[in-house]
């Protein structure tokens, strides 16, 4: 077996999802190669090369590849792919806009966002937001499959892979990227931090987010929201934690002001410690935390950032 | 432009989902179900240009057992102008519904078709993408916004970190995220006056489709539940649990 991780990477650097995404690969078994896509990537692809457990890197680095477009990395991931027995990407938005079209191009079914690896052919999913594990099998012989990041422990670094240049260039006409605007932040990556603090609907408005930042910084966490905050316009929307939004699985994830509706619920749940600050004490969110405390919020973070 | 819109019929959102004694899947005996909330968006979008002047024709299709013409009703009263259903009772994933989609566009030509980002179920997330692969169309994935001028759709995306800008030729298929618009209701004369609007009825064999899952459902498992917490009384007493307890901070 073989195996085809597409690398995820931003402003130039490897994500962190990529640890994760081979180390679901490791679990399946065989040599993991990882795609290095895009425009000036090679310092991603020497970090890439540097991931345990990666065989040889594939760098494709051309202008066509430029903001990883579904329609050219699509068609360059499915003209490598007759080599794999499986592709695999992280579940993110990169992932998640290209790897169904791999699956279609190659006429075979995508499993998305595994949280377990049974066997080579069989997998665990969480459907209906989280509410039921599914075991799934598939008996296509090129399995395309994108892993969710939180699932899998990041393999460390150590390797010495080789990088090769891949020649194929797709041609992309029916696309063409104008613009981004990514929200500006100095704090981990809501995905990757081993803290996590968010803020509901409770909170009231967008100022009173303030009130998170201190005890954020104090635990070097990154703040997040619910999809009540967020509608309400208090953050921006890649702020959201939940089906909808970012799924995280951090040590310590503290909701405050924030009901626990399932929607949420599907998005944190697999935190190792929850801590609850909600003035309702029928609120659903207390029976996921471990620790709860019924208090106003205005009162309770004051409180808690000077006592840290 | 004719726009071509996909809906599903799924669990009704607020339903607590209950797993099947024998795991074999969950329950949806006498379950409220309820048109997918993403596709409701695709609707509520396909609507939008159509009052703009945009669209010209809005064609909504299902793929599903007879009692999904509850959902394609629905889109009617929304303001769909006819329906397409392709009728079948067996479980269909992404690929398969993507075919039997594919094979609607080649007969329908639209402009532009739109469908949710992921149904609410299966939480796949790939119908969209995998059309697009199918027609050959480009694709606008996460949309919070859709602006279509000069034969081109601008297509503001929701990704990982903020928002990214694409232009695509059309036609062109895009899938809905939450913001792109706040869905309405169907009034109660637009519902009366839907169920004399046309629905045709179709196989997946009409459509020279297979669309049964290829994907093997081996079991379906609540997941693991978590141990009960306890209520603290103090910040203090948070603090300390924290710290000496949970050892989470230090």
């Amino acid at each position: 077996m073989s195996i085809l991780v597409l690398a995820e990477h931003h402003d130039g650097a490897l994500a962190g999802a990529t640890a994760h995404v081979v180390a679901a690969a490791q679990a399946i078994g065989g040599d993991i190669d990882v795609l290095v896509a895009g425009e000036n990537v090679a310092a991603v692809a020497e970090a890439a090369a540097k991931l345990d457990g990666v065989a040889k890197v594939r760098l494709a680095d051309h202008a066509a590849y430029a903001h990883l477009l579904a329609e050219p990395t699509a068609a360059l991931i499915a003209e490598l792919a007759g080599d794999y027995s499986h592709v695999l990407a992280a579940a993110s938005t990169t992932g998640k806009n290209v790897l169904p079209r791999v699956a279609a191009l190659k006429d075979v079914s995508q499993i998305s966002e595994i949280i377990a690896v049974e066997s080579p052919d069989t997998f665990k999913r969480p459907i209906y937001a989280g509410n039921a594990i599914a075991t799934v099998q598939s008996e296509d012989a090129l399995k395309v499959i994108t892993v969710r990041p939180t699932g899998f422990d990041a393999v460390g670094e150590g390797g010495s892979a080789s990088v090769e240049a891949v020649e194929f260039v797709a041609d992309n006409a029916q696309s063409t990227f104008i613009k981004e605007e990514l929200a500006q932040s100095d704090r981990p990556e809501l995905g990757a931090a081993k803290v996590v603090i968010s803020g509901g609907r409770g909170m009231g408005n967008g100022e009173n987010f303030k009130l998170l930042e201190g005890i954020a910084d104090k635990l070097g966490a990154a703040i997040g929201a619910s999809r009540a905050a967020v509608d309400a316009g208090f953050v921006p929307n890649d702020m959201q934690v939940g089906q909808t939004g970012k799924i995280v699985a951090p040590e310590l994830y503290i909701a405050v002001g924030i009901s626990g509706a399932i929607q949420h619920l599907a998005g944190m749940k697999d935190s190792k410690v929850i801590v609850a600050i909600n003035k309702d004490e029928e609120a659903p969110i207390f029976q996921v935390a471990d620790y709860g405390l019924v208090a106003d919020l205005f009162e309770a973070l004051p409180e808690l950032e000077q006592k840290l | 432009m004719k726009v071509l819109v996909a809906v599903k019929r799924v669990i009704d959102y607020n339903v607590k989902i209950r797993v099947k004694p024998d795991n074999s899947d969950v329950d949806l005996t006498n379950v409220k179900m309820a048109m997918n909330p993403f596709c409701e968006i695709a609707v509520e979008e396909a609507v939008r240009l159509k009052e703009k002047g945009v669209a010209t024709e809005i064609v909504a299709v299902t793929i599903g057992p007879k009692a999904a013409q509850e959902q394609l009703r629905t889109a009617l009263a929304l303001g769909a102008d006819r329906a397409i259903h392709v009728e079948t009772d067996e479980r269909v994933e992404s690929l398969g519904a993507a075919k039997a989609l594919a094979k609607v566009v080649e007969a329908e030509q639209p402009g532009l078709v739109i469908l949710g980002k992921q149904a609410i179920d299966t939480d796949n997330n790939q119908t969209g993408q995998m059309l697009a692969a199918l027609t050959g169309l480009p694709q606008g994935t996460f949309a919070s916004e859709v602006v279509i001028e000069n034969d081109k759709a601008q297509v503001t995306r929701e990704i990982d970190g903020g928002l990214q800008t694409i232009e695509l030729t059309l036609p062109a298929i895009v899938t809905t995220d939450l913001r792109l618009n706040e869905p309405r209701y169907a009034k109660l004369p637009d519902i009366m006056k839907a169920k004399k609007k046309p629905m045709d009825v179709k196989s997946p064999s009409d459509l020279g489709v297979e669309v049964a899952s290829k994907v093997k459902l081996l079991k379906v498992e609540p997941p693991a539940e978590r141990q009960g917490g306890i209520k603290v009384g103090s910040v203090d007493e948070l603090v300390d649990k924290l710290k000496n307890e949970a050892k989470v901070i230090s």
